[in-house]
């Protein structure tokens, strides 16, 4: 019966309390999605890279390694010699290796040299291939793969043809050598998307004419003579490692940073991603900080809005007063109010969550790579949703007091 | 057993030391089936007079006695359920939850009041009964509270505040906000049903010609004496 007449209450007040269920589920939606966005976000980085088990290159600290081989930001302090990468593939220990080369440019977007294993070994999201959309892999030694994003900023096509530069920033363009687009990836939502993929010979060939990063002033290779020459390359910029037994990972990376030869650096992917993340997701908690003062705030609202029903409604609780409900019924009156209102709220921010992540997933997949998960609640969820209803208990507590002392003091003369 | 319904004895009460409303009543009582209209002038103290006999307010000093219990001895949770179970209330106006339809605005008491609902057998088919007498439309159950008339309001009142036969109704009022025709109608009905269910009345009112209806005519100044 109270539950009954404290329904059809609210119900009379329906814009008010429509109004107040539709901001605080606005607000609530809002932090879901923040929270979304930050853990699908960091899924997202995390699995930039997968099945890659160590990543070598010259030696640097683990994030710098990570940031140029993976991400392509920055540049490497040095390189490594083709031989000691040789002395790498052939320990017992490793599958597999794919060897990178950096260093040059096309158009703003990075140049990387490697060789085809790159499209099979190189996993994300834990597992995910890389997978050619238009066109073939490389066949010819000017052959380019484009990230799937190259291709579109530039609105390059198959068959495109395209002039490599050197170095990152550079004026001089290996103009003598010019490569053509054969094959376009998949979009991937990793650094990938964003890279110009090239065989190693290639690299090689346009430096045959360049000594200590500048063109030897004379000479010209004709582009037949050097399809002839052995284009082996002397340096890798990086490799990526696989390991046939996880067991072996901590042995083998000791054995690459303390390799007598040259100066190395193994670095395990996933504990350099997560300590890259600790930078990055400063935002993330900024933001997170600002959905729960949009809580707040609503919450603060909530309260405004009953502390001004009360006034109109001092006359029902004076009727319940008469009828022989205690003080304390009419506040537990507006408390199941506040919570009522707070459940809806909750019902319909998850509603309108699940519904707004389901439309605008494949977009934010596509625009910014962060695959978000559109599954259950979680059980942080629940702990969210508890404390706020609780939160909105507490905070109703106010309003309630107040309808307390009018209900001890109003008795027979009612203000209206 | 007492034959006073009220017994109110050196009660007095203020709001606040400061308060230039004071008020002392040193002896006023009511018998079983009496009904009294209580005279007086908005500010004479009425409305106060009213809300201490209905445990609303408790004096500072003396005792008030509803129909054989101390109310001010009891606790506050007590003196409520005494008040559901022995007084039936009907304001000047907006007596009931104008959300809620007739039936449940008049079965609502009986919900705060054992004593009552023990009184009634079937809810809704007294709560109708007691339209019907009232002379309220046969369809009134179909309706919100907020969609009736105000002297249709004014009778819904009068049926929650007898069903389940409280020993007392109190009235504060209640035909002030009906022109004379409606209040001559409205008073024949309530009249006629209190002396049904064998009720004490208590009605407040500054209108002195309703007086030939009332067994007993008191001015408030009789009453009560202000210390200012």
């Amino acid at each position: 019966m109270l539950l009954k007449l404290s329904l059809s209450s609210l119900y009379a007040r329906l814009v008010t309390a429509g109004m107040t269920v539709i901001a605080i589920s606005f607000s609530l939606m809002l932090y879901m999605s923040v929270e979304k966005l930050r853990t699908s976000a960091y899924t997202s980085f995390t699995d930039t890279i997968s099945q890659t088990d160590l990543i070598i290159g010259a030696r640097a600290s683990s994030v710098q390694l990570m940031l140029y081989s993976v991400f392509r930001i920055g540049n490497a302090t040095n390189n490594i010699t083709w031989e000691s990468y040789l002395d790498v593939l052939n320990k017992e220990e490793v599958d597999w290796a794919v060897p990178i080369s950096l260093g040059d440019s096309h158009k703003g977007f990075r140049v990387m040299g490697t060789n085809k294993d790159f499209f099979a070994r190189y996993k994300y999201r834990g597992g995910q291939s890389i997978n050619i959309d238009k066109g073939y892999l490389f066949e010819d030694l000017y052959d380019v793969v484009l990230g799937a994003g190259v291709a579109e900023k530039l609105g390059y096509d198959i068959d495109t043809p395209l002039i490599v530069a050197h170095g990152l920033q550079s004026f001089s363009e290996h103009d003598d050598q010019p490569f053509r687009v054969s094959g376009i990836l998949e979009k991937t939502g990793t650094p990938v998307d964003n890279t110009v993929i090239v065989s190693l010979a290639a690299i090689e060939a346009i430096h045959v004419d360049w000594s200590t990063g500048a063109k030897i002033p004379g000479q010209e290779t004709p582009i037949e003579e050097i399809r002839k020459m052995d284009l082996t390359p002397k340096n890798i910029t990086a490799a990526l490692i696989g390991v046939k037994s996880k067991l072996t990972i901590f042995n083998l990376q000791r054995w690459i940073n303390e390799y007598p030869e040259e100066a190395m650096t193994a670095i395990l992917p996933g504990a350099a991603l997560q300590e890259l993340w600790r930078v990055v997701g400063v935002v993330e908690n900024l933001l997170l900080g600002i959905s729960i003062v949009v809580i707040f705030t609503t919450l603060i609202g909530m309260t405004a809005i009953m502390f001004s029903s009360l006034s109109e409604r001092r006359r029902e609780m004076a009727i319940w007063r008469a009828m022989g409900a205690s003080p304390r019924t009419v506040v537990g009156l507006l408390m199941l109010e506040a919570i009522f209102i707070s459940v809806l709220s909750i019902l319909l921010s998850v509603i309108l969550l699940f519904f707004s992540l389901s439309i605008l997933q494949p977009w934010i997949d596509y625009n910014y790579g962060i695959l978000v998960n559109v599954e259950m609640l979680s059980l942080r969820d629940m702990y969210v949703f508890m404390t706020f209803i609780f939160a909105s208990i507490l905070v109703s507590l106010l309003p309630a007091i107040r309808a307390y002392w009018f209900s001890i003091n109003d008795g027979m003369t009612i203000k209206i | 057993m007492d034959e006073n319904i009220i017994k109110i004895d050196s009660v007095r009460f203020y709001w606040s030391k400061k308060s230039s409303f004071k008020i002392f009543v040193p002896n006023f009582e009511i018998n079983k089936g009496e009904k009294v209209l209580l005279l007086g002038e908005s500010g004479s103290g009425k409305t106060t007079l009213l809300s201490l006999i209905c445990g609303f307010l408790n004096p500072l000093s003396g005792s008030i006695s509803i129909n054989g219990s101390t109310i001010n001895k009891l606790s506050s949770k007590t003196k409520d359920e005494h008040r559901a179970d022995n007084i039936g209330i009907i304001f000047q106006q907006f007596n009931l939850l104008p959300y809620a339809n007739v039936i449940d605005n008049i079965v609502l008491p009986l919900y705060f009041s054992k004593v009552r609902s023990a009184n009634v057998t079937n809810q809704r088919e007294s709560a109708l009964n007691l339209c019907k007498q009232l002379r309220l439309p046969d369809d009134i159950d179909q309706y919100k509270a907020s969609s009736l008339s105000v002297g249709q309001q004014q009778r819904v009142a009068v049926a929650r505040a007898l069903i389940g036969n409280p020993s007392l109704v109190i009235a504060d009022e209640p035909t002030s906000s009906l022109d004379t025709d409606a209040q001559q109608i409205f008073l024949d009905l309530m009249f006629e049903q209190i002396s049904n269910n064998k009720s004490t009345l208590l009605m407040v009112s500054h209108d002195r010609s309703l007086a030939e209806r009332f067994d007993r005519l008191i001015d408030i100044n009789e009453v009560l004496t202000r210390e200012d």
